[in-house]
């Protein structure tokens, strides 16, 4: 068994004459927070979407969970969690019939779903709530329920598409103790973001520029490579270079 | 099995929490139904009349007591000069005036002809004929009495059985062409809207992500709204049958069997509208302008497909609904058999085959 739980090779992916992801080859560790940074447009987003099945990559290798994305990708599905960045919830529909929707459509049996639902809704406090709509509940609650529902058939790796998005720091930051117990359950984390504070809580970091991966190693030894007091630096230091202009 | 169940219960939850789709869904039929059976009736009726006996003798006099006494017409104006036809005409006050010339009992008895004038509101043509054509009845009908006082040497009657409609009802018509646009409107376009929806809301991602199968997220997409169309059969048979003594006079089973046919005709249109379009506008949009704008002009329902010109004929060809159309008059209202409607089956089922092969390898390529 390998330690490494995504590996990617020369990945790349063409919309038409576009280059959104232009052969990237990067790994992710088991049990991991790998944090996948990049301004708007550097392609991040395209990235994970080859790494969890939406789209086909146009070139390239890669291997998720130890299954080939272009063999395997039932397998890959079944050990993987998503959530995307506008969190995905259904709205109109009360927090017990999303939790039994998404447990169901990740393969859980009926009995692991009320099991799971009740020990979700205990963890998260919304016991009380399970009747109420999701369109009910404040956006900090919608996210951990979100993120909960990745999370919820145990996978081996989440991915997280800017889980972060249009929420307030405190919000994010209890957010990011939600992502630590996954990480301390053995979950590898792959997280997209663009906010730079939240860089410096992951284990490695990969920064994308024009669709190639400009730097990638811990925030600590990055910091000290390119000589700058946080990421934020870096970042605007390796951004600066980039043709592209947000989408 | 299970992703399956939660899938459609989730799908229930979203129709039942709407109010608004729900009206569409089991109100709108019932409506449909009732607006065409009683309100939008072309059957006439108690048409009002006008008029103008210029000769006001024993002959006009008889004429006029038998168009009153016809339950097509009723009397309402009675003119002393021209002008207040046109005048009657323009306020719609009657939609058909006779003009009776002066001696008209002299002339019939001395010419041995006479000539009555028949004035009607062409501003509705189908109308107008069919006026015309009931109040010439009416006329031939006095001229025969009068004739029984002397034998004709020659005479053709006809003897007119009205087939499979003897009461010339419009309920024979309209029935299956309600019954092909409300399952129309809820299986292709209710469908289309809710896969669009999830790919507005960005669920469609996380469920493209999970290990659902993309046959099992069509199937629970389709369900539901197989089950709502099937029920709304039973209500417009229902109403048919019970308020509109429509009966039917084919088999029952082949009846639901054709419409189980036609409702996944629709839904596989859904899908494949549901592959165009990522808004829930244009897809709502599609299905009208693209479903049911052909289904009204080109199934036959509303216009005889026979009177089109003939490129209009070719292209109703294409339209499912026109086919859909043909075999439930046959069924219901002739009482044929699926031994005399196999064909139209048959090319429903391929258009059927057709939209679903397309939609299902363009809906493959949406995962790649």
């Amino acid at each position: 068994m390998t330690d490494k739980v995504i590996i990617t090779e020369n990945l790349t992916k063409k919309f038409g004459d576009f280059t959104a992801v232009d052969g990237i080859s990067f790994h992710v560790n088991k049990g991991e927070i790998f944090g996948f940074l990049g301004a708007n447009g550097a392609g991040k987003t395209t990235a994970m979407k080859m790494l969890i099945g939406i789209w086909e990559p146009t070139s390239g290798k890669a291997e998720v969970a130890g299954y080939d994305i272009y063999r395997d990708m039932e397998n890959i599905k079944k050990s993987i969690g998503y959530m995307s960045q506008r969190f995905s919830l259904y709205e109109d529909i009360p927090v017990i019939e999303n939790i039994r929707f998404f447990g169901g459509i990740y393969g859980l049996s009926r009995a692991e779903i009320k099991e799971k639902s009740a020990a979700l809704l205990h963890k998260l406090n919304l016991t009380a709530e399970s009747k109420t709509l999701v369109s009910a509940l404040p956006l900090g609650w919608k996210q951990k329920l979100a993120f909960s529902l990745a999370i919820i058939h145990q996978p081996k790796i989440v991915f997280l598409d800017e889980p972060t998005g249009g929420v307030d720091p405190i919000t994010r930051r209890k957010f990011w103790e939600l992502i630590y117990d996954a990480a301390n359950e053995g979950v590898t984390v792959f997280v997209t973001t663009h906010y730079m504070d939240e860089a410096e809580y992951c284990d490695r970091i990969s920064i994308m520029v024009d669709g190639r991966i400009a730097a990638l190693d811990t925030p600590a030894a990055l910091k000290k490579q390119f000589n700058a007091e946080n990421i934020d630096q870096i970042f605007t230091h390796l951004a600066r270079g980039a043709k592209r202009t947000a989408d | 099995m299970q992703q399956f169940w939660v899938f459609v219960r989730k799908e229930f939850y979203h129709i039942f929490r709407d109010k608004k789709s729900l009206l569409i869904i089991f109100a709108l039929p019932i409506a449909q139904m009732l607006i065409f059976g009683f309100a939008l009736t072309n059957e006439i009726k108690n048409t009002q009349i006008g008029v103008l006996d210029n000769a006001n003798d024993e002959a006009s006099l008889i004429l006029i007591a038998q168009l009153e006494a016809s339950k097509y017409f009723e009397i309402s104006n009675t003119f002393t000069n021209p002008d207040e036809i046109d005048a009657a005409f323009k306020a719609d006050k009657i939609k058909l005036a006779i003009v009776i010339p002066p001696n008209f009992k002299s002339e019939l008895a001395h010419n041995n002809s006479a000539r009555i004038q028949l004035l009607a509101d062409a501003t509705d043509p189908n109308t107008a004929t069919t006026l015309e054509v009931y109040a010439s009845a009416v006329i031939r009908d006095y001229q025969n009495t009068i004739n029984n006082n002397f034998k004709l040497p020659y005479s053709i009657s006809t003897e007119i059985r009205m087939l499979y409609n003897p009461q010339l009802k419009g309920a024979y018509l309209f029935v299956p062409g309600v019954m092909g646009m409300i399952l129309l409107l809820i299986s292709a376009m209710m469908t289309s809207i809710s896969i669009v929806r999830e790919k507005e809301l960005n669920t469609m991602e996380i469920i493209l992500a999970s290990p659902l199968k993309p046959m099992v997220l069509i199937l629970s997409k389709a369900v539901p709204y197989m089950v709502i169309s099937l029920i709304n059969v039973s209500t417009i048979l229902l109403i048919s049958v019970t308020l509109l003594d429509l009966p039917i006079n084919g088999s029952i089973w082949l009846v639901f069997g054709v419409c189980f046919l036609f409702i996944t005709t629709a839904l596989s249109l859904g899908l494949m509208i549901s592959n165009i379009t990522d808004s829930q506008q244009t897809a709502m949009f599609i299905s009208l302008m693209g479903l049911m704008l052909p289904t009204l002009i080109l199934s036959g329902f509303m216009f005889p497909i026979e009177n089109m010109p003939v490129p209009m004929q070719i292209l109703s060809n294409i339209v499912p609904t026109k086919w859909f159309f043909i075999i439930i008059k046959d069924v219901m209202i002739k009482g044929l058999g699926f031994s005399s409607v196999w064909r139209e089956i048959l090319i429903l089922a391929g258009m059927t085959a057709f939209f679903l092969i397309i939609s299902w390898k363009k809906f493959k390529m949406r995962l790649a």
